[in-house]
């Protein structure tokens, strides 16, 4: 492990990231419009916006880094440069990690600029802090970019990695508790609920809508999201292969 | 002393054998040639030399240590025959990177620039350059540090005669300061660049020697028709044995 390499790593997916300008508005852009689209379809259901406002905005930095984050790997893999640098004196946390740094500032600026929106000129009205909001916005989708790192590692194409996306994320979509509260689904579904790290996040999010105190539970949901990112992580590290036929 | 050692080594891969018992060495210092035609295995010998291949059997000593031991990874400079680095960088960004990775001082990236021919394109983005520069950037990357080994698969193929001659030369200059070089080619004139050969066809060493022990060897005088010689000569002593 060593921080120089693993801050050159994130200095250099930045520069990539850079050169892509689309990349960068889709990144920035689509959660906000995302959210302004979902306030405008419930414009007259203002108790309702309140209600699962949080919720959604904390669903679409996830999807949109799972998407980013296993392309960008994957590329990685096919143009023979993943292979070059682990026959260089580097780990292979340090790549992931370095990944983790830049795509987790790509994260910052994205949540920042969703929630600003969302609190100010959308209203979104909660009763909790806008600095959990955002921590938690941050963390959820870090754990989207962990699982595309992850998942990468199965698709063989960029339309592969695409296809993951639905595949991983709505199901969580549905189990989450956004479509209908965790408390009325069955056991079965509950418990599938239970094991699925999105709907910790809405969890998390739901509780700062209701209210101002920090409970236990919201710090188990965000140890809980944490965790899912770094175990993600580390498989990811495992699917990482230096030899290979 | 002998920078590669190989003995045995066998490699399969989807349950096809393509290395069948390789038995070689590449002295120390020299700059050493990999000749074959495509297909007879050139990139997969020189993959288990950088420790990135599965072998089936066999041992490969790099530097006196055996393959896959992280030690290696500093001391040993691989270019892969398709370039990989990084099309949406510039050449220097590419440079910059590589060169913090291998703990390379930041003028070796002026350096190399330079020894590759790239100093006028060294701000240009890699994926707007044409295909021989993108390899000489890739070239570049290994070229940084100071490997003691350096693999090379095909790094001259498709690239201007002027600009081939120059890397060739670059080649020497780097193997009488010492560092070892083994290039791989499926062009028999680039031969004659090169101190030893090594000649691969389908997954065996065909022959292994100097340019002129294999002149005197068959009596051809050009390198392509030594190498005429020498396969039709093992297939007539396959067919008569």
């Amino acid at each position: 492990m060593s921080v120089a390499i693993t801050l050159a790593t994130a200095r250099r997916v930045l520069q990539q990231l850079r050169r892509d300008p689309r990349t960068i508005a889709l990144l920035i852009v689509v959660p906000t419009v995302l959210m302004a689209l979902f306030r405008w379809v419930l414009s007259n259901q203002r108790a309702s916006f309140d209600t699962i406002g949080a919720p959604v905005f904390g669903v679409f930095p996830t999807i949109v880094m799972f998407v980013v984050a296993s392309v960008a790997t994957l590329r990685e893999r096919r143009t023979g440069t993943l292979e070059r640098l682990l026959t260089m004196p580097m780990h292979k946390l340090d790549l992931l990690l370095g990944y983790g740094l830049a795509f987790g500032a790509a994260a910052v600026v994205q949540v920042g600029v969703c929630l600003a929106l969302t609190l100010g000129p959308l209203g979104l009205r909660v009763q909790g802090s806008v600095w959990l909001l955002f921590l938690i916005g941050v963390l959820a989708a870090l754990l989207g970019m962990a699982l595309g790192l992850l998942l990468s590692a199965f698709a063989s194409s960029e339309f592969q990695a695409v296809q993951f996306m639905p595949a991983v994320v709505f199901p969580q979509l549905l189990l989450c508790g956004l479509v209908t509260p965790r408390a009325k689904m069955d056991s079965v579904l509950h418990a599938i609920s239970d094991v699925l790290p999105m709907t910790y996040a809405v969890d998390a999010l739901q509780r700062v809508t209701k209210t101002a105190r920090v409970e236990g539970q919201l710090v188990v949901d965000l140890v809980v999201l944490a965790l899912v990112a770094v175990v993600a992580l580390a498989l990811g590290a495992a699917t990482l292969r230096r030899r290979t036929a | 002393m002998d920078a590669v050692v190989v003995s045995g080594l066998r490699v399969v891969r989807s349950g096809r054998e393509v290395l069948h018992s390789i038995d070689a060495t590449v002295a120390t210092g020299s700059l050493t040639g990999l000749l074959g035609p495509s297909g007879s295995g050139k990139t997969t010998l020189l993959r288990c030399l950088v420790g990135v291949q599965i072998t089936a059997a066999g041992r490969v000593e790099v530097l006196g240590i055996p393959v896959g031991d992280p030690a290696l990874r500093a001391r040993v400079g691989y270019v892969t025959q398709s370039p990989s680095v990084y099309p949406d960088l510039t050449v220097t960004e590419n440079l910059r990177y590589f060169a913090a990775i291998i703990g390379a001082p930041a003028a070796d990236v002026a350096r190399v620039v330079s020894d590759v021919g790239l100093t006028p394109h060294k701000g240009s983005v890699v994926g707007t350059l044409s295909g021989g520069e993108r390899a000489r950037v890739s070239l570049a990357t290994a070229l940084m540090g100071r490997p003691e080994l350096l693999v090379l698969d095909e790094p001259t193929v498709g690239l201007d005669p002027v600009l081939r001659r120059d890397l060739w030369q670059l080649f020497a200059e780097l193997a009488s300061g010492g560092v070892t070089l083994l290039i791989s080619s499926h062009v028999m004139d680039e031969a004659q660049h090169c101190e030893r050969l090594l000649l691969l066809r389908e997954g065996s060493v065909l022959a292994a020697g100097t340019p002129d022990e294999f002149r005197r060897r068959t009596g051809a005088d050009d390198l392509e028709e030594v190498f005429l010689r020498l396969i039709e000569g093992t297939t007539a002593s396959e067919l008569s044995s």
